[in-house]
C-alpha cells in the first residue's frame, strides 16, 4: 500500500496525538480529526474496490458519495469523512470477514 | 404545542430555527454533521488555528453573524446533531444517531438539505487523490489539510478561483485551474449578473489576483484523463485552442457547480419538475418554499442560490410555517425576503449559465471510464443497453438494466453523467429523461442499529 501521504496539514492543530491501527499498522492522528483525515495523512489509500484492484480515499468529503468506507475489526462499519479519530481504533481497509478470506 | 422539525442545520436551517424560536416555540432542529453551519459556513473543528476571517474573505461577516445570532438561540431549541432522517412515512421520520433508530412525528416539516457538487467523469476520476471541489475546500477548512501540494482545479464553477486563493494564501501550488466554459458563456450570462453585481465583482477580483500571481488559467478546455497508478499523477487536457496539454499535480479538485440533495424533500412527498435550463430536476414549490400539506424547502437544498438566498429562505419558509399555524407574521417582511430569494436565486440562474455543465461530453467519453463509482459501471456498458433499449430511455430503467446509480451513494455522484449519456443519445428532453427516484434508507445505514430502536 502506497505509504505517502495524499493530504497534508496546512494549518497546525492543537489537541491529544493517539495511536490507532490501520491494517495492523500503528499510526497517529489528533483526536477528533476525522478518521478519513488522519488515514490520508499518512497513507495514499483507504480501501480497495469490491469489484476490482482499483484503490479509493473518498471523493465528496462531505457524507454523500459513500467512497470512504473502512471497518473496525470486529465489523462496524464507519464513514472515515465524519467519524471521528480516537484512541485506539483498530480499523481495516477491508471488511474482517474478506480480510480473514 | 405543535412539533415543527427542520431538517438541515447550514445556514437554511439555521435562520429557520431561529426565526421559530423567536416567535415563542421550540423547533426541532436536526443535522447530520457534528457542528452547525452545513458545508458552506461550517466552523473548523476544535484546535484548528486557521484565520477564518481570512479563509472568509468578505462572506466573513455573514459568517460570523449567522452563529452568533444561532447560539444565541440553541439552548431554547430541540438542537439534535450527529442525526440522520434516512426515512419519511406520512408524518413520521426515521432518525439514527449513535446506532440507534428512533422516530419523530412532525406537524410541519422543513426541509434544508443544502447541496453537493455536480461533478461529471472523466477516464481516471476515482483515483485517490481526486476530490470534488468541495470536498477540497472542506478538507481546508474543516480539518486544515490540502488535497496535494500541487493542485489542479478542473471544471466550471464560480468556485474554481475561490478555493484557488484559498488554498494558494497556505502555501499550496495550484499547477493550474481549468475551466470547461470559455469566457464568451459569462459576458452573455452578464444581464443576469446585475442583480447583484457585488458577488459578480468579487468573483472577478478573485481572478485578478490570480492572473497577478501567474496562476496558469486556461478556459474553453476539454477534459482527457485524469493518470496514475494508484494515485494521481497528472491531468491530461485539450486547451481552448485544441492543443493536447499534460501537467503534473498530486491532487485533483473536480466540480461543475452544486445540485441540491432533494432526497428528503422527495420522501416527504414534493412534486418534481424538470428545469431544462439547469439540466436538474427542481421540487415544485411556491415564493415561500410551500412544497405541501405543511412542507417547506428552503436553502440550496430547494433550489441553487448561495449561502445569502439560504439564509433568507430560511427565515421565509419558518414564517410561512407560522402563519399556518396561526402565528402572525409581519406580512410586509415576508415579502422583503420574498424579493431577496428571487433577486439572488435569478442571480445564480445567471451564474449555472455562465458555467453551464458540459453535457456534451457525454458522447465523447471513453467506453472504459467509469460513470458509477459505487458499482464501477462503464459508460460502454451503459452505451450497451441504450443501443438495446426499443423505447425511449428513462433514467429508472437505465439504472435497473445497469446497476448504475444503484450502489451506495444512490446515484448523488453519477445521476448527472448517466442524464447527459442519455439525453444525448435519444436526443430527447430532460422530462423524457425523467429521474431517479428517492428511496428509503436515503443513505445506507447497519442492519445491526434495526434492533435497538429508542423508546
Amino acid at each position: 500500500m502506497d505509504k505517502q501521504a495524499l493530504l497534508h496539514r496546512v494549518v497546525s492543530r492543537q489537541g491529544s496525538i493517539v495511536p490507532f491501527t490501520f491494517d495492523g499498522e500503528t499510526l497517529e492522528g489528533y483526536s477528533g480529526e476525522t478518521i478519513l483525515t488522519a488515514i490520508l495523512c499518512e497513507r495514499a489509500v483507504l480501501r480497495q474496490l469490491e469489484f476490482s484492484t482499483e484503490m479509493r480515499a473518498g471523493f465528496c468529503l462531505m457524507a454523500a458519495c459513500q467512497d470512504c468506507w473502512v471497518w473496525t475489526r470486529d465489523g462496524l462499519r464507519l464513514r472515515a469523512c465524519s467519524t471521528p479519530l480516537s484512541h485506539g481504533l483498530d480499523l481495516l481497509s477491508t471488511p474482517p470477514i474478506m480480510s480473514e478470506a | 404545542m405543535p412539533t415543527i422539525v427542520i431538517i438541515g442545520a447550514g445556514p437554511a436551517g439555521m435562520r429557520a430555527a431561529e426565526t421559530i424560536s423567536r416567535a415563542g416555540l421550540v423547533p426541532i432542529l436536526i443535522d447530520e454533521a457534528p457542528r452547525a453551519g452545513g458545508q458552506g459556513y461550517r466552523t473548523p473543528a476544535s484546535g484548528i488555528s486557521i484565520d477564518t476571517h481570512k479563509l472568509m474573505g468578505s462572506q466573513s461577516k455573514k459568517y460570523q453573524q449567522l452563529h452568533h445570532d444561532f447560539l444565541s438561540i440553541v439552548s431554547s431549541i430541540d438542537y439534535r446533531p450527529e442525526t440522520l432522517v434516512w426515512a419519511i412515512e406520512n408524518n413520521t421520520l426515521f432518525t439514527l444517531s449513535h446506532n440507534t433508530i428512533a422516530t419523530i412525528q412532525f406537524d410541519c416539516l422543513i426541509v434544508a438539505s443544502g447541496a453537493t457538487d455536480r461533478v461529471y467523469p472523466m477516464p481516471g476520476w476515482t483515483l485517490p487523490g481526486v476530490f470534488t471541489l468541495g470536498g477540497m475546500q472542506l478538507s481546508l477548512k474543516d480539518q486544515g489539510c490540502a488535497i496535494g501540494k500541487k493542485v489542479v482545479l478542473f471544471g466550471s464553477s464560480p468556485l474554481l478561483p475561490l478555493v484557488a486563493l484559498q488554498y494558494k494564501n497556505l502555501g499550496v501550488e495550484i499547477a493550474a485551474i481549468c475551466d470547461t466554459t470559455g469566457f464568451a458563456g459569462k459576458i452573455s450570462a452578464l444581464p443576469s449578473m446585475v442583480f447583484s453585481p457585488g458577488t459578480f465583482l468579487r468573483g472577478l477580483s478573485y481572478l485578478a489576483s490570480l492572473t497577478l500571481s501567474r496562476t496558469p488559467l486556461f478556459f474553453g478546455v476539454k477534459p482527457l484523463s485524469i493518470e496514475g497508478d494508484h494515485r494521481v499523477r497528472g491531468i491530461r487536457f485539450l486547451t481552448g485552442s485544441g492543443q493536447e496539454k499534460w501537467i503534473e499535480c498530486d491532487g485533483v479538485g473536480l466540480g461543475y457547480g452544486l445540485k441540491p440533495e432533494t432526497q428528503i424533500a422527495d420522501l416527504a412527498g414534493a412534486v418534481f419538475e424538470p428545469d431544462e435550463d439547469l439540466g436538474l430536476w427542481l421540487p415544485r414549490m411556491d415564493q415561500d418554499g410551500r412544497a405541501g400539506k405543511n412542507l417547506y424547502l428552503a436553502g440550496d437544498g430547494a433550489a441553487i442560490g448561495g449561502a445569502d438566498a439560504a439564509e433568507a429562505s430560511g427565515k421565509l419558509a419558518a414564517l410561512a410555517a407560522l402563519s399556518s399555524l396561526g402565528v402572525y407574521c409581519d406580512a410586509k417582511q415576508q415579502t422583503r425576503l420574498q424579493n431577496t430569494v428571487r433577486r439572488l436565486r435569478a442571480f445564480q440562474r445567471g451564474l449555472a449559465r455562465a458555467f453551464a455543465p458540459p453535457q456534451q461530453f457525454a458522447e465523447t467519453l471513453a467506453d472504459e471510464t467509469v460513470i458509477c463509482r459505487c458499482e464501477a459501471i462503464h459508460a460502454g456498458t451503459i452505451r450497451k443497453a441504450l443501443a438495446l433499449s426499443h423505447t425511449p430511455p428513462e433514467m429508472n430503467r437505465v439504472k435497473a438494466i445497469t446497476r448504475c446509480g444503484m450502489g451506495r451513494c444512490q446515484g448523488r455522484m453519477c445521476a448527472p453523467a448517466l442524464q447527459a449519456m442519455i439525453i444525448h443519445h435519444a436526443n430527447q428532453s430532460l422530462a423524457q429523461t425523467g429521474r431517479l427516484r428517492g428511496q428509503a434508507p436515503i443513505k445506507p445505514i447497519p442492519l445491526s442499529a434495526a434492533g435497538e430502536t429508542a423508546p
